[in-house]
């Protein structure tokens, strides 16, 4: 059904349609607005799961846990300190294949303690062995979610679905709210295979030795690899569901650009313009966005941009010394099969605005430039 | 001639096969709390002896379905749990948490006294060895004063550990937990009681008991049963239970016994034997004369 609604609210229906039994709470800014929505759903008698206020989000994560392990569809949201603080758990949940669900609204982290948006959060979680995505919108954030469950399910590997905190999570726009029924053609109840249960017992978490260590580590490796192809395959029957079309890379801009910027998250609309007004008056550009992080689409990538001689790689996070978070993949992904000049451009930490200006700006500076990263900050 | 019945050795929850010490008390009261909450219940366990002796993989000891997840996490694991079985209706099955010391006086406390608030339906079995055992002996918030650690050892300026252990059963109280217990594993009898009762007690139940670690303590393994039931009847470590709060079961001390006679028995307290720790015996003999005055033991 389609509402104007803002951001926390339209995921906070979205979770509740999709039938979560248990869900752990505890607020952060920007992501107070989701966990206040599910806690008033169920309040008002809307929603039936159970809602586990907890004293941190490192225990938010626990609880999780043991519920899943228990054959629980779960769900939490969380942001920046509070995604650092259950980073312990993050790992433990991936490694014991746990299909977890969560929401994470990005934010800028401390310090200096700054509550705005920049994707720094989610990236510290990138070698946790969760899949990761990245919402542009309100409507693709929600729609991720549900793929989120679906792939979460078929692999046994959480999910992360991350937005872009406060330009997305208090945003008002039309979303078209999926149904609950629609979604359960598409998502079938959940049924683990494995679970704590008294009739068939089991032992979780057992101390592993150098012995089968390993073996364990890499099965998660290639399944996370692997889950790039059910993903695909997810969203094909997803568009076929529910008519809206996802995708782990999408061009836009001129067919035959030469340069290309690549994103993740909400800053992508900024630079549909920006391509748009630069396409009218002749400019050969086009843009990328990227929606999952992990399992990165480094081979789709190199077949859509590889030939390209120039790429902006736009990122609201950085290895502090190093680069960009997805400027390094690129380049890692690129190394030795294409010719392309990559530049990094680190922007909007912290809530600094990203204008078209900039963007249009940054496209004429990484053409100049012999860095292979540049700070712009207007 | 006499003849004596032993349960076959598979029969029980936790089953031989571990790698738990000669003479542990921690796996003594893991299989008698596994045995008196039956099959019908989920474990969590804490990170620490209790499970790296007992379930490596692809083994297990546990006959029941169990979980480990981290060192500190154990009480929210409990929640999760619990909150999935009333959504599938099952709220008949008994939910334990389990933990050392270390996961529940200081590392997990945070969860623990989370959970106590929310009232979960979940008995915390803690297993006080009274420092870092599985790590080679660190001080803990449980550990005694006095008492030799890695962390705090005793030397020419120091005697060992310098702080008194922490009192969880006065902080379980003030969380308003409405069945409060300790016990020792030198009272098997009086512990399994303590666990079946919880059990019909709804919300959450904190149980502490009393395991002594033959290495960590420098003990002999004969004597580990010795020392447990010493413990108490010193007046150091006072069996009590506590229901809505009130004071409704102690432990009598029948024959006071001198503090010495517990802690000559562990090298942890070695120290203490020699010239000028006269002071130290001193105050360890206050501290027990105060707990039997405290909950009227004797």
């Amino acid at each position: 059904m389609k509402k104007i609604l803002e951001g926390s609210r339209a995921i906070a229906e979205t979770v509740r349609n999709i039938g979560i039994d248990v869900i752990s709470a505890y607020p952060i800014t920007p992501q107070t607005h989701i966990v206040e929505d599910l806690a008033k759903l169920k309040a008002d008698g809307e929603a039936d799961y159970e809602y586990i206020r907890t004293e941190s989000e490192f225990a938010a994560m626990s609880v999780l846990i043991g519920a899943a392990a228990t054959g629980a569809r779960t769900y939490t949201a969380t942001s920046s300190q509070g995604l650092l603080l259950m980073t312990e758990v993050l790992f433990n949940a991936a490694g014991m294949r746990l299909p977890i669900v969560m929401t994470d609204a990005n934010r800028a982290i401390s310090g200096p303690i700054n509550i705005w948006n920049d994707q720094q959060d989610a990236v510290t979680m990138r070698d946790a062995g969760w899949i990761m995505l990245y919402g542009e919108d309100n409507q693709e954030t929600c729609d991720l979610h549900i793929l989120a469950y679906k792939i979460a399910e078929k692999c046994l590997i959480p999910v992360v679905v991350n937005l872009d905190g406060f330009v997305l999570t208090h945003t008002v726009e039309q979303v078209d709210i999926a149904e609950a029924k629609l979604i359960k053609k598409y998502l079938p109840a959940f049924k683990a295979t494995e679970k704590l249960d008294v009739k068939n017992p089991l032992t979780f978490g057992a101390f592993v030795t150098p012995g089968q260590y390993m073996e364990i580590r890499q099965e998660l490796h290639d399944d996370l690899r692997a889950s790039k192809k059910v993903m695909a395959r997810e969203m094909l029957d997803f568009k076929k569901i529910f008519g809206r079309k996802l995708s782990l890379v999408e061009y836009y801009g001129a067919k035959d650009a030469d340069t290309v910027v690549v994103a993740m998250g909400s800053v992508l609309g900024t630079i549909k313009e920006a391509v748009d007004e630069l396409n009218k008056v002749g400019k050969k550009v086009g843009v990328v966005k990227i929606s999952s992080l992990r399992p990165f689409p480094a081979e789709e990538l190199l077949k859509l941009i590889g030939s390209k001689k120039q790429i902006l790689v736009i990122d609201k996070s950085v290895s502090l010394g190093e680069e960009g978070i997805l400027s390094g993949e690129i380049r890692r992904s690129f190394y030795g099969q294409s010719k392309a000049k990559i530049v990094g451009a680190i922007m909007g930490l912290g809530g600094r605005d990203i204008t078209k200006e900039m963007i249009k700006q940054t496209i004429v500076t990484a053409k100049k430039t012999n860095e292979q990263t540049i700070f712009v900050g207007k | 001639m006499e003849t004596k019945t032993y349960k076959a050795p598979l029969s029980h929850q936790l089953n031989p096969g571990h790698s738990a010490c000669a003479g542990c008390g921690m796996i003594v009261a893991a299989r008698l709390l596994t045995d008196a909450i039956g099959p019908n219940s989920i474990m969590a366990n804490a990170t620490g002896c209790s499970e790296v002796t007992t379930t490596q993989y692809p083994m297990t000891s546990f006959k029941l379905p169990w979980i480990h997840s981290l060192f500190e996490n154990p009480a929210c694991l409990a929640t999760g749990i619990a909150a999935a079985l009333k959504k599938q209706g099952k709220e008949d099955i008994n939910v334990v948490a389990v933990g050392g010391d270390g996961a529940t006086f200081d590392i997990g406390i945070v969860h623990l006294s989370g959970m106590w608030e929310r009232g979960d339906n979940v008995l915390y079995v803690c297993y006080d060895n009274e420092a870092y055992q599985n790590t080679g002996y660190q001080t803990s918030g449980s550990t005694p004063l006095d008492a030799f650690t890695t962390t705090a050892p005793a030397g020419k300026n120091s005697f060992g550990n310098p702080t008194r252990k922490k009192d969880m059963i006065k902080i379980a109280l003030a969380h308003h937990v409405p069945y409060v217990a300790t016990a020792s594993v030198g009272y098997p009898i009086d512990f399994i009681n303590k666990i079946k009762k919880s059990l019909t007690v709804k919300g959450p139940k904190y149980l502490q008991v009393y395991v002594p670690c033959v290495p960590g303590w420098g003990s002999e393994p004969k004597d580990t049963m010795t020392i447990a039931k010493l413990a108490v009847q010193t007046g150091y470590y006072p069996i009590v239970e506590y229901i809505d709060g009130q004071l409704t079961g102690k432990m009598k001390v029948n024959k006071k016994e001198p503090i010495e006679n517990f802690l000559k028995l562990q090298k942890r307290f070695k120290h203490l034997f020699k010239p000028g720790a006269e002071g130290e015996l001193k105050k360890w003999q206050e501290l027990c004369d105060n707990n039997i005055n405290e909950f009227g033991l004797m």
